[in-house]
């Protein structure tokens, strides 16, 4: 993920950070859509079924993924204007 | 229940509501810029503002009144079926990350205001944006109506206008006077009023949804005791329950996505985005928003809370501000009732401006007087929100409320097929303006004649917004069945009119107006995921 190769030929579409942020950005429609795995409500948590606290934890899930995928758009971003020898920040 | 006027209450109340319409009045001289006379300023709030103005005038728009009143009365109804809101609120961040940084852009170079702006300019198709438009007008009243729903049910608890126990004109007065003070501000401070006001809406909500999950749990006996109740009442009614049956699976999820996709549709989200100073606070955005899901999904649960209460209403909606009105003290309660009003204002004030930009720039622009200098096209706008606010006061005081609710039902599938065009047209220009044209009239019918052709014990039409999805015999959100309708025609179309060559419209954008962000033109280009072509 950290590797940034010296060539200066044109860089992939794909790249294993773009791998990432695509995958940090899908995880919560995979995890929230599929209803079946959290229609229980074992075990509970203070009091409350897993069902709504589990979905409540997806909020911070999906936030701490979004925040990934944000910082590593950046990344992504800042490597290329570099490479493209702009050097804009 | 507590009858007659709660006096404590109403002046607490009333305190809120004078104090942000100074703060609505002032609002015009904030961040004022020299040219007052366009629709940038008036409607757009200047395209200023940063991550925190963004932040709350984002949740101050998209937490409506309505939801509060809403989510937790279907809670308070259905059980876990109400809780889809959460997963729907969480899926639209990813969403946003990917696809509103791009109308930014485009937005910005361009300088559209709405998002009929952008369809005309990139299919070259007036009639596309016309579609787009009305949509969006048609999807935005009722959602204004319902904000005065839930305005009518503070008000309604606190002893105050539309309950059974007054008549007439009278009833109606506080929210006419409400309502008056709304469309004045609005008028002469545009969505800078709004902006402002969104923090004292958010920072009383927030502060009455602390309070009310800490100090309502210990007084009912905690979680335990509230969820066996609202089990045991579910149980006893033979509907609903603490967990989706495997049947309600789909149709939980199906809301949730289909939600989820349209809300950024909505012509009051997209204002609230572009008025941010950049690219960058968008995505930033994306990533504090959430804080209002774990705020909805908390606010759900007072749902159950009014079961284990014991809160007994014939009008679901009036569930939550009785719950306040019986468990907290009465100046509390006033503090909460506040808070649920002035969440409607914001929103009413947001959606008016956005219905209003709407039929400015892409009806009387497009098709009534071409030349319209800005100044006139600020003088439409302003009048025109005025008009919108009226026809949704109008609409709540002389139908029965379940119109809006099933109105604002029927808007939520309809603005849902607006998606293929704007947001298709945001990544490739692969679609025909036609064949998007073609999909959308019928995703519009499907989605009007499969909501119409649901019943419910109370209602024979329109008692819902899910129903069997032809060929998988799940039941299913409808506005996600006829979105899925929509695309499969507008490809099957784009293929045959490539084939018989239908002319194409000219497209006034360039591949680096989508990732152009704030500052100089060519300067700093980004290249987001999905896009192939090289930087230049």
């Amino acid at each position: 993920m950290s590797d940034t190769p010296e060539v200066r030929e044109p860089e992939p579409v794909v790249t294993p950070v773009r791998v990432v942020i695509a995958l940090c950005l899908v995880a919560p429609f995979v995890a929230l859509l599929w209803v079946d795995s959290y229609a229980r409500t074992d075990p509970t948590f203070i009091g409350m079924p897993f069902f709504y606290w589990y979905q409540m934890l997806w909020v911070l899930l999906s936030t701490g993924l979004t925040v990934l995928a944000y910082r590593l758009w950046q990344y992504d971003r800042r490597t290329r204007t570099v490479r493209d020898g702009g050097g804009a920040r | 229940m507590k009858t007659g006027v709660n006096g404590v209450a109403l002046g607490v109340f009333v305190f809120f509501f004078l104090a942000v319409t100074v703060l609505g009045f002032w609002a015009a001289r904030w961040r004022k810029a020299e040219t007052e006379h366009t629709l940038d300023e008036w409607g757009l709030g200047g395209r200023s503002f940063g991550t925190w103005v963004t932040w709350f005038l984002l949740g101050g728009d998209l937490y409506t009144a309505y939801t509060f009143v809403a989510v937790p009365a279907a809670i308070y109804a259905a059980g876990a079926a109400g809780f889809f809101a959460v997963p729907y609120t969480i899926l639209v961040y990813p969403l946003i990350f990917l696809f509103l940084p791009r109308l930014w852009s485009v937005s910005h170079r361009h300088g559209y205001v709405t998002t009929s702006d952008f369809v005309r300019g990139r299919y070259g198709s007036k009639g596309l944006s016309l579609v787009v438009a009305l949509t969006g007008i048609l999807a935005t009243m009722p959602y204004i109506a319902l904000q005065l729903v839930g305005i009518q049910a503070v008000l309604d608890v606190m002893g105050v206008g539309g309950g059974a126990h007054a008549n007439g004109f009278v009833k109606d007065l506080p929210l006419l006077i409400a309502f008056a003070v709304l469309a004045a501000y609005t008028y002469s401070s545009g969505l800078r009023a709004p902006a402002l006001i969104a923090f004292v809406k958010d920072a009383l909500i927030y502060i009455v949804i602390a309070v009310a999950i800490i100090y309502i749990p210990i007084k009912l006996g905690g979680f335990d005791d509230i969820f066996a109740k609202a089990s045991a009442k579910f149980t006893a009614a033979g509907a609903g329950g603490l967990v989706p049956a495997p049947a309600g699976q789909w149709t939980y999820a199906t809301l949730a996505l289909g939600s989820a996709l349209a809300l950024f549709m909505y012509p009051h989200s997209i204002t609230a985005t572009l008025s941010s100073r950049s690219r960058d606070v968008i995505r930033r955005n994306t990533t504090i928003l959430p804080l209002y899901s774990l705020m909805l999904g908390l606010l759900a649960l007072l749902g159950f809370m009014a079961i284990a209460a014991g809160v007994k209403v014939t009008n679901g909606q009036l569930a939550i501000p009785q719950l306040f009105e019986d468990m907290f003290p009465d100046w509390f309660a006033g503090v909460a009732f506040a808070a649920i009003g002035i969440g409607a204002l914001v929103p009413a004030a947001i959606m008016s401006i956005a219905a209003a930009n709407l039929f400015t720039r892409n009806i009387y622009k497009d098709f009534i007087k071409p030349d319209a200098t800005p100044a006139q096209e600020t003088k439409v706008s302003k009048i025109v929100s005025l008009v919108v606010k009226a026809g949704a006061l109008v609409f709540v005081l002389t139908m029965d409320r379940t119109v809006a609710i099933n109105y604002q039902l029927l808007g939520g599938i309809w603005i849902l097929q607006t998606f293929p065009a704007l947001v298709g047209g945001l990544f490739t220009r692969w679609f025909h303006r036609w064949a998007l044209i073609a999909g959308w009239a019928v995703g519009m019918a499907y989605g009007t004649v499969a909501a119409y052709g649901v019943a419910s014990p109370t209602q024979a039409h329109f008692g819902g917004s899910s129903k069997e999805i032809p060929g998988i015999g799940e039941i299913g959100y409808i506005g996600l069945t006829a979105f899925v309708l929509n695309v499969v025609v507008a490809v099957a179309a784009t293929f045959v009119l490539r084939a018989v060559g239908a002319p194409d419209g000219t497209d006034e954008t360039r591949p680096a107006d989508y990732t152009a962000d704030a500052g100089d033109p060519d300067v700093e280009v980004e290249l987001p995921p999905a896009t192939a072509q090289s930087a230049p």
